[in-house]
């Protein structure tokens, strides 16, 4: 039987309270509007990676059960509200994401999430910079764009190499994949970027990693000046990726092109499809104004702050014991 | 025998890779931001021994082995196998050279030894951690030294060479760590 007490200390609720309060006094000094969504939503995002977790509704208008998913963001919702003129936002949130628990994990966490109308990647990355200044005590970060880390760390260039280049590289670092059979090329990068970057990375300060490959744009756009590249950018330190933040996309049509690729990309994995948030879409098409966004992991910001070495020691109830 | 999905991954548990029983000894779940999950595993490859580091995908399941320990007397050698015995059933077992490996040296006679058996056969025998032995041969020593200057090799009655202090004398019982193959004390008898 799982002990009924919290697997945290007192010392880390403390930190957590300040860190929450540290963080509304941030965006109340610049303006930015604390909001509040839902966390059952009918769509839900359509990620071969993201698995939301869904529950069941019997209490539907349409007198029939039907589906509700947890959010794995609240991304959606908070757009919908920025295409209803609600100006630059923020919201600190549960998220929950049915995957397996670790050091780094727990499939239900607490999220940090805002959006800064007329910013882009760059503006925002500057933001994320003072925010962790300002909670963590840090330096000014460093940056580096994703073909960069690659040269530097890997000698290889993520946006042209050959497979087997990837591979070979895989091999030297002893990166042994049980069933290496399609492993696809983003994963490779992932497990290169994962396994030999990430360790280098945001050691003495943060680092932001910037300008993905376009086939891991999520809900990016894609960069004017190199289409090769989407405008989303990620931020490493300690050992931790802290957030991860988009130049919004803001095109309704290629938004929905991009929904319908992940979906025939489950049906090629033999994962089942997701249902597309309409809600969203049609938000978007209404228009969502220029703007750039960023999710972080405050769990595992508060991880870094009281030296916890597993996110259990910062969640009271962690997943075995919730 | 039951397969076990990553999520079951922790240390202790033993699964089949390569054809090979072994023994998981770190499991750890990596996630790239917008990515393919993964369990990063620490392994020993419980007939060779080797240590090594294998990703699986996370959902993935393989293959359990079929491994435990058990706790036998050993009895003598043929030659060919060394037979142990469990002392409460009486049930004998017979283990080949390659699964006692180096540590024939360190088989004393009625002593119980931890036989890993795979399928119902020994694929590794462990030594309890300190054996008492005989030396058969060793030079004499000078009277009145003492344990700490270096010492001299002595021969055991298994073969086995250990270091010994230099007034400890052919003949004698000493008790020997299996696991460093150094020389503890005199045997007390």
């Amino acid at each position: 039987m799982q002990p009924w007490q919290p697997t945290t200390k007192h010392d880390a609720r403390v930190a957590r309270a300040e860190l929450l309060r540290t963080i509304r006094e941030f965006f109340y000094a610049r303006n930015v509007l604390e909001v509040d969504t839902p966390l059952l939503s009918n769509g839900t995002v359509t990620d071969e990676h993201l698995d939301a977790f869904d529950t069941q509704f019997n209490f539907a208008s349409s007198g029939k059960p039907s589906k509700l998913y947890l959010q794995t963001s609240p991304e959606y919702a908070m757009k919908r509200l920025l295409c209803a003129d609600s100006g630059s936002i923020y919201q600190v949130c549960k998220a929950f994401r049915h995957e397996g628990e670790g050091r780094w994990h727990n499939p239900e966490f607490t999220m940090l999430e805002w959006y800064r109308l007329g910013f882009d990647h760059f503006a925002l990355m500057d933001e994320v910079d003072a925010l962790l200044q300002e909670t963590l005590n840090t330096a000014p970060a460093d940056k580096l764009t994703y073909q960069q880390a690659f040269q530097r760390y890997l000698n290889i260039d993520p946006l042209s190499a050959d497979d087997d280049v990837l591979l070979k590289a895989m091999k030297e670092r002893n990166i042994d994949i049980h069933a290496p059979q399609n492993l696809s090329y983003d994963t490779k990068l992932q497990l290169l970027f994962s396994y030999v970057i990430e360790p280098k990375i945001g050691i003495e300060r943060p680092c932001f990693v910037y300008n993905f490959p376009a086939s891991q744009a999520a809900l990016a756009k894609l960069s004017p000046a190199d289409e090769r590249v989407a405008e989303r950018f990620e931020v490493y330190y300690q050992g931790a990726e802290l957030a991860n933040g988009f130049h919004e996309l803001n095109a309704a049509k290629e938004q929905r092109l991009r929904f319908e690729t992940d979906n025939e990309k489950r049906k090629e994995n033999g994962l089942p499809t997701k249902p597309i948030d309409e809600n969203f879409l049609r938000a978007l098409d209404a228009g969502l104004p220029a703007c750039a966004g960023v999710a972080m992991g405050i769990d595992r910001l508060l991880m870094l702050k009281t030296g916890a070495s597993h996110i259990k020691e910062v969640i009271n109830f962690s997943v075995s014991r919730a | 025998m039951a397969n076990y999905s990553t999520n079951e991954f922790k240390g202790g548990l033993k699964i089949m890779l390569d054809g090979e029983p072994c023994n998981i000894l770190e499991n750890e779940y990596v996630k790239p931001g917008k990515g393919q999950a993964f369990n990063r595993v620490k392994i020993r490859k419980l007939i060779s021994g080797k240590v090594l580091e294998k990703t699986f995908r996370s959902g993935e399941s393989v293959e359990g082995a079929d491994v435990m320990d058990t706790e036998l007397a050993y009895l003598y050698t043929d030659g060919e196998f060394y037979h142990f015995m469990n002392n409460d059933t009486f049930e004998q077992i017979a283990a080949d050279e390659k699964a006692v490996g180096e540590n024939t040296k360190w088989l004393v006679e009625n002593d119980v030894c931890t036989i890993t058996l795979w399928n119902g056969s020994p694929i590794t025998v462990t030594p309890p951690n300190f054996v008492e032995l005989e030396i058969t041969e060793t030079d004499p020593g000078l009277k009145g030294d003492t344990a700490g200057t270096g010492g001299k090799p002595a021969t055991l009655s298994t073969g086995a060479v250990v270091r010994v202090p230099l007034f400890v004398q052919t003949g004698e019982v000493i008790r020997v760590d299996t696991r460093s193959g150094e020389y503890v004390s005199r045997a007390q008898k």
